[in-house]
């Protein structure tokens, strides 16, 4: 009653002023004025919506101390680490932007889920061996109150990497290093071989390393999902949305050699909402770019690679979405339960998935990327296993029965196939942990704790990922990983 | 009366130094030479008490050497007393071998087995109703493969067939027991596949017709309904 009578009254008693006729008028628009005050006025009264502030539930916050671009496993092992290893409990905000929440097309999701100590370089296994034990504690790690714990499905079976003459020597000595820095990895002979695989064919196989402990292969899903919970619980803020634009500030510094450099510094990002134009800027002091396979993307919109080539400025991130494909076939008569996974010297890899004489396997993708099919390869199936040579014949499948296929990107480092850790020399407040090219799965805790050591402390602590900064792309130094998978 | 014949069930190499009467005994499997001689003694003992008699004092008198010797005295297990305590005189025996370790309802983890894969010449496990051992416990016992030939994983509630399928580095497994374990997703195929995995085990604890559903002719009649017409 009150609501019908007040416009009534206010309309025509203000409306007999005219906007000349006011004494000390301070307001041209009177009349806009009038039916703002209106709408307060509506709003105020009991019985309306009050929706004088709008609706940004769906926005990320205004200020956030970390921006973490990617929401896969890297990415949330990083803002875990982070908020694990603050001094003070909730004085970092972190905030996770992933593009898509369904994981579609993210690595992790689409990952086979294996986990081996056999590499050649000593930082890979030691980051391996500490994922084992991460994985093997995750539930002291991840626990939540209330929420039940979590089973990783994990297999112990150990990876049996197969290898030629000419490669021979290489695993030898990859093997010593792997046993130096306490990976359980023993060397098979072909006689071996076939005494514990019978259903190996051995034929061109000169030397085998299999992995005994703390290899194997989980569910990538339930680990990415623990960690969502946890980080959840722990206070920190996901947003659905795309970075579009990063805000930098430069500054001009003088190197000791007298040359002039721009060091710029990322203040603020814009995060998009999905089938929207709107975005929301997000004022951070820190932005860890774990995107995988698009992480060159958001490297360029930080302006890293736009300079001339050969100089610090023109060094692009070399981390590109190499596609590869993942087949499941159902075999009556296949190896049996102690099958470990077995990977060959070209890149190809299978293992036992389930009870039922299920195998699922695919090849690694080659150094040169060959132009493949854009769709998943059900329709090619038999042809894409016999035409790309797909099993060298080191196992006998006999009228294998392919079932279902994916396909999934590896963020391929073209330049020297493993991961890119640390903060960028002039961009000084962007983070990499990405382009680990099929690793990043295995080594997603070790990389997360660095990462977070980094930015905490400074340095690393625990393990030393030097060899994998940024800086090695300009000076050119591969810090190439030689063992055969 | 001949006094029954008194066979002795102590091996023969625990007594190699000293001989009695021509050695005492049926252990030993005689050689060719001394069958006469075994045949005489035997002749001597049916027909003669005092044979009989000194023949029996001195294998007592073997005996009691062998048992002074004998640190164990029918304690083949060592057990810890009603207040959970193992006695100081197992200090004792730290040269022995380990043989068989019963460590059933115990609450031993992963980083426990550090212990239990020291003891090279294990030959039997008992890791039954354990809470804690999960897989990658088992993935652990890897090292034992040389001497380990019975190992009981009965009742333990996170071993799942995934952990079952790194038992196969045992190949000197006579028994394996994997009855009982809950987290096992299909008990009836694991136990068929473990048994392929382990040829010259003896694979116990489920059974194979487990999961398998009833025919419609063998389906149980349920009373209360009405027979069908």
């Amino acid at each position: 009653m009150i609501r019908r009578v007040l416009p009534h009254g206010l309309g025509r008693g203000l409306l007999t002023r005219r906007p000349g006729t006011r004494r000390g008028g301070f307001s041209l628009d009177w009349d806009g004025k009038v039916s703002e005050i209106k709408k307060k006025i509506k709003s105020i009264l009991p019985g309306t919506p009050c929706d004088v502030l709008p609706d940004t539930s769906h926005l990320p916050p205004e200020h956030s101390d970390v921006v973490v671009v990617g929401g896969g496993v890297l990415g949330l092992s990083v803002a875990y680490w982070l908020k694990q290893l603050e001094n003070r409990r909730g004085g970092m905000r972190v905030l996770v932007v992933e593009r898509d929440h369904t994981y579609s097309q993210a690595s992790t999701g689409l990952s086979v889920g294996g986990i081996c100590q056999q590499f050649s370089l000593p930082e890979n296994i030691q980051l391996s061996l500490f994922s084992a034990s991460f994985l093997r504690n995750i539930n002291e790690y991840l626990a939540v109150t209330n929420a039940p714990p979590l089973d990783l499905q994990f297999n112990p079976s150990g990876y049996l990497l197969l290898a030629s003459e000419k490669d021979a020597a290489a695993m030898e000595s990859n093997v010593k290093v792997q046993k130096q820095e306490g990976a359980k990895v023993c060397l098979m002979s072909p006689d071996q071989l076939r005494n514990k695989f019978p259903w190996i064919n051995t034929e061109g196989v000169a030397l085998a390393s299999y992995g005994m402990e703390n290899e194997g292969w989980f569910d990538p899903w339930c680990l990415l999902h623990g960690l969502r919970q946890k980080l959840m619980s722990m206070g920190v803020f996901f947003c659905q949305g795309e970075v579009t634009r990063f805000v930098t500030s430069s500054q001009r510094m003088m190197t000791t050699d007298d040359e002039m450099v721009t060091l710029k510094s990322i203040h603020e990002v814009h995060v998009k909402m999905d089938h929207s134009l709107e975005y929301q800027p997000v004022e951070c002091a820190i932005v860890i770019n774990a995107a995988g396979a698009w992480s060159a993307q958001i490297a360029a919109l930080a302006g890293i690679g736009k300079g001339p080539p050969g100089t610090l400025q023109g060094t692009k991130l070399p981390v590109e979405p190499r596609k590869r494909y993942v087949y499941v076939w159902h075999c009556p008569q296949g190896p049996g339960l102690e099958t470990p996974l077995v990977a060959d010297t070209s890149g190809a890899y299978f293992r036992r998935e389930g009870l039922g004489s299920n195998y699922l396997g695919g090849r690694s993708p080659a150094e040169v990327s060959r132009v493949g099919w854009d769709m998943l390869a059900r329709r090619h199936r038999i042809i894409v296993m016999k035409e790309s040579g797909f099993w060298p014949g080191s196992v006998c499948f006999v009228h294998p029965q392919v079932q279902t296929a994916w396909a999934g990107y590896y963020d391929y480092n073209t330049f020297d196939q493993n991961g890119v850790v640390g903060p960028h020399p002039l961009v000084v407040n962007m983070y990499f942990a990405t382009g680990f090219s099929g690793h990043g799965l295995q080594q997603a805790p070790g990389v997360g704790r660095a990462v977070a050591e980094m930015i905490l402390e400074g340095s690393f602590q625990t393990i030393d990922l030097s060899p994998f900064l940024f800086n090695r792309f300009y000076l050119g130094e591969k810090t190439q990983e030689n063992n055969i998978m | 009366m001949a006094a029954p014949w008194v066979s002795l069930r102590l091996v023969a190499p625990m007594w190699n130094g000293t001989r009695g009467i021509h050695r005492l005994g049926g252990a030993v499997v005689p050689e060719g030479n001394q069958k006469k001689e075994r045949k005489m003694l035997q002749f001597l003992n049916n027909h003669f008490y005092d044979v009989e008699a000194l023949r029996g004092y001195l294998l007592q008198r073997e005996m009691s050497k062998v048992h002074l010797k004998n640190r164990f005295r029918d304690k083949e297990w060592i057990r810890p007393d009603k207040y959970g305590h193992f006695s100081p005189e197992f200090w004792n025996f730290r040269e022995v071998p380990v043989e068989a370790v019963d460590a059933s309802d115990c609450e031993i983890n992963y980083e426990g087995l550090d212990n239990l894969l020291l003891l090279k010449e294990l030959q039997s496990l008992s890791l039954q109703r354990c809470p804690h051992v999960d897989d990658w416990c088992l993935s652990r016992l890897y090292p034992l493969a040389d001497s380990l030939q019975e190992l009981s994983l009965a009742g333990c509630p996170r071993v799942s067939e995934r952990g079952l399928a790194c038992l196969h580095h045992l190949q000197n497994l006579r028994r394996l027991d994997i009855s009982d374990l809950p987290a096992v997703s299909n008990p009836g195929l694991t136990q068929i596949l473990v048994e392929e995995m382990l040829p010259n085990c003896q694979v116990v604890g489920v059974d194979w017709a487990e999961g398998l559903k009833l025919g419609p002719e063998e389906q149980p009649q349920d009373t209360a309904s009405p027979v069908p017409a």
